[in-house]
This record gives structure tokens, C-alpha cells and sequence, in this order.
């Protein structure tokens, strides 16, 4: 299949092992990805916290880039997605708010496109079992929990994601790689997102929690969709608690033994290196 | 005159806040209600008792992550995370400002980014936000490590038609 691809800017700097995983996992499975002709920023929480208009406008400016190639476009960030589901759900609902956002962008809003997360192309259209039957090295050994965090899934009529309270095609994922996930009643809990900046001691209090249940329920890692969330969990948990995290991309790299699988582990900021040579993953 | 509450539910556009019964399952799934100085259900309360100056000063609509858990939840569809998004831009546009001042202007230095090169550059945006905020000495421990591994680059590509996106600033009224 043939789809857009919007990385946004996340997976050009603290999220690169995201965008990398992601392209070389694409190619594996037949999906080719088309970058978004010009793209700019989403947004992000700061649009949406200060000025709704400009919130709904940054993204629909990208769909509307992204139409002009007519697929649907995937984007692997969150956070992305998050404000171009919010942005096409408003634009769709508010005939005025449509009218007054497509002024402002100089451009006409279609709605024609369907804007997907990888997991979501991955589990529904590659398939479990195509995946399953790519994978030469299972990741005996590793025991992740999934995480989700929160803007995949809410709010729910929005993202339109599968069971937004308890989600499962990480999971599914995982397994199917050989893992033994563990379960855990966190996957859907915040990071603490934009926060991690200016206000850093709550957000590292939001770590601690989720790392110390990860610790409880036997993970010896997390295995995440948002470059948000990687980085916080990545940098901000006290060093008592810290856990390699990765990309589910990552881990479906690996498992496929693609070149330059192990090149994305090299970049995290707590090493995940020490606990893969350990299971004689790398 | 329009009451408070009317002026928050006509930005809202959605369910209006009388539908809450304050069953406090927002209040029970927030991430940061305990860092708040009012429960999201007392926020609610206090619109509808129309006491504008505490809420629009509090720092509880600051310390709102958007994480949507309370939207989710809520029995009434009451859209208490877009409530708070309606009550800080009219506190930035009422020139009450930000209670929590850095997450303010972590906000505009990001915004600012996008403005400059269409796509946040994070060691330009970080530099901009400490400067703001004259906190300057948080996570520098952390700013060697990210350059060293090529998470931070000083010359990300940025988007070419910059005239659109200033465009969009522009005619946001952009703050």
C-alpha cells in the first residue's frame, strides 16, 4: 500500500529513532510512504492551550497539503495525530468554523483523507500474521509492557482507536515478536507531555509512578507509540527506577533482522544496549 | 450582560456545563488534580457560581495536561479539557496572563518556533524559552548528552512557504 507520510518535527530531533524505525519497517512491509509536500507544525499543545483557531488552522494547513496527494496519511507521532483527528473533527462538525479556517489557510478543506496511526495500519491492513511471518529473530526475553498514554486514544469519538480504556494491538504486537508482554493497568495513563519543561517535578513524579508499575507488573521494559511519552519516560524517572523504552517500531525492526536495526538503540538517552546483549538480542 | 457561564459555554460549543451533576469522575482520573489548587469539578462549580476572577487566576487551568481523561469519562460529555483550553486563552486575551507564568511562556517560545521556521528547531525553542523564563539553568545536564547522540541539531529543515504559515499567524490574532 501507498500512503502519506507526515513525521512532524519530534521525529526529526528527540524522535529520530522513531522516523527511522519507521521507514526501514515500512519498506519490510510494503508500505510506501510519501512525505507531506511542505509540512509545518501541528501545533501541538501549545496552539490548542492558547488560541483555538491557530490549532485547528496549523493542522489543517498539513491536510490540506496532504490531500493533494489523495491517501491517507500516517502519522506516527501522538501527538500529530491527536491535533489532526481534533482538526478534522471540528472542521467536519462546524460548517463556520470550516468556512473561517479555510480564509485563514487560503486553501479548501476536503475531509477526503483518512488520518491513520502506524499501529493501526500495521495491525488492520499488514496483518498480524504477515507479521508474524517476517519475523527471523523472536525477542525471547523481553518482557515490555504497552504503552498507549493518552493522545492515540482520547477522547475516544475523536481518535476513533480500538478499546480506548484497555488497548490491545500493542500488545498483540509484541507478542507476535516473540515478547512476553505483561499486562499492566497503565496504558493509558499520562507522561505528563508538555509539561516536562516547565514543569519538570511533576512530570518526573508522573514517570516514577508509571516505571515503578511497570517494575511491579515483572516489565523489564516499555514499549511505546509517542515521541511525548519516549521522551519523558526516556529522561525524566528517577535512576532507581529507569527502564530501557522503545519504539514498537524498533522492536518490530529488530525482530525482522533488518539492517540497521540496532543502529536507533544507540541514540536513547537511557541505554537500552546493556539489557539487549544481555538476551543475545544484538 | 452574558454571565460568565454563558460566555464559557458559547466558546465551548458543546454541552453546556449545566449538564454536569458533579459526580467528580474527572476529578478522580485527573493526572494533576492533586498538584491543583481546584478540582476540574470545582472549576465547573465555580463558572457556575460566575466567580471569573478566582478561576481565570487559578493555576489549576495552567496545570490541565489536555490528556482528555476527564472527557472520556465523563457520564454528561461534559468537554472539560477543551473548558480549559476556552479558559486560558481567555485569560491570555483578558491580560490576566498565565498564574503558572513558565507554562506560558514555554507555550509562546514554542509558538514562536513554529513562526520562525514553520518546524519547532528544540535547541532554538529551548533557548527562547530560558530566556523567557530566566530559567536557566534546568536540564543542562541533559543538553550534552541529546546533542551528542544527534537529538538536538541546530539546522533542521524548515518549511519553504513560510509566507503561509505566517499568514496563519496572522490572521489568528495570534498572541
Amino acid at each position: 500500500m501507498k500512503v502519506s507520510y507526515y513525521p512532524g518535527c519530534s521525529l526529526h530531533a528527540t524522535g529520530k529513532e522513531y522516523d527511522q524505525s519507521m521507514k526501514a519497517i515500512s519498506r519490510a512491509l510494503g508500505i510506501e510512504l510519501k512525505e507531506v509536500d511542505d509540512w509545518s507544525c501541528c501545533g501541538a499543545s501549545s496552539a490548542h492551550s492558547t488560541n483555538f483557531d491557530l490549532s485547528i488552522a496549523l493542522s489543517a494547513r498539513n491536510l490540506i497539503n496532504a490531500e493533494k496527494d489523495a491517501m491517507d496519511v500516517m502519522v506516527p507521532c501522538a501527538a500529530c495525530f491527536n491535533r489532526f483527528k481534533m482538526a478534522e473533527h471540528h472542521l467536519k462538525t462546524d460548517k463556520d468554523l470550516k468556512a473561517k479556517i479555510e480564509g485563514v489557510v487560503g486553501a479548501r478543506y476536503q475531509g477526503g483523507i483518512a488520518i491513520r496511526n502506524p499501529i493501526d495500519i500495521i495491525y488492520n491492513e499488514i496483518g498480524i500474521d504477515a507479521l508474524a511471518a517476517k519475523v527471523v529473530k523472536p525477542l525471547a526475553g523481553l518482557k515490555p509492557v504497552s504503552y498507549y498514554g493518552c493522545l492515540l486514544l482520547r477522547p475516544p469519538e475523536v481518535c476513533e482507536f480500538e478499546n480506548y480504556e484497555n488497548p490491545f494491538m500493542l500488545d498483540k504486537m509484541m507478542g507476535t515478536l516473540g515478547a512476553d508482554v505483561k499486562n499492566w493497568s497503565y496504558k493509558t495513563d499520562c507522561c505528563g507531555g508538555s509539561l516536562a519543561i516547565s514543569k519538570t517535578s511533576i512530570v518526573v513524579d508522573m514517570c516514577d509512578k508509571l516505571m515503578s508499575a511497570a517494575k511491579e507488573a515483572g516489565a523489564n521494559c516499555v514499549v511505546t507509540a509517542c515521541p511525548l511519552c519516549m521522551a519523558n519516560l526516556d529522561m525524566r524517572p528517577s535512576s532507581n527506577l529507569k527502564l530501557p523504552v522503545f519504539y514498537f517500531t524498533e522492536l518490530i525492526s529488530l525482530a525482522m533482522g533488518l539492517d540497521g536495526s540496532k543502529e536507533t538503540f544507540k541514540s536513547h538517552m537511557f541505554d537500552p544496549q546493556p539489557l539487549l546483549k544481555q538476551l543475545q538480542l544484538i | 450582560m452574558e454571565t460568565f457561564l454563558e460566555e464559557v459555554n458559547k466558546k465551548i460549543h458543546g454541552v453546556p456545563l449545566q449538564a454536569c451533576y458533579h459526580c467528580r469522575k474527572c476529578t478522580a482520573g485527573c493526572p494533576t488534580a492533586q498538584h491543583m489548587e481546584y478540582n476540574p469539578n470545582k472549576v465547573i462549580k465555580m463558572i457556575q457560581n460566575g466567580q471569573k476572577d478566582k478561576v481565570l487566576n487559578s493555576s489549576t487551568i495552567w496545570l490541565c495536561l489536555s490528556c482528555e481523561t476527564c472527557i472520556t469519562r465523563c457520564p454528561n460529555q461534559v468537554d472539560i479539557a477543551r473548558m480549559m483550553d476556552v479558559l486560558r486563552q481567555m485569560a491570555i486575551e483578558e491580560g490576566i496572563g498565565a498564574r503558572e507564568k513558565n507554562i506560558l511562556k514555554f507555550h509562546q517560545a514554542f509558538l514562536a518556533g513554529i513562526k520562525r521556521g514553520g518546524r519547532i528547531n528544540e535547541p532554538m525553542m529551548m533557548a527562547q524559552y530560558k530566556l523567557m523564563s530566566g530559567d536557566l539553568f534546568s536540564d543542562v545536564t541533559l543538553a550534552p548528552g541529546m546533542f551528542l547522540k544527534g537529538k538536538l541539531s541546530l539546522l533542521s529543515p524548515r518549511t519553504k512557504d513560510m509566507k503561509s504559515v505566517k499568514g496563519i499567524f496572522e490572521k489568528t490574532k495570534n498572541i
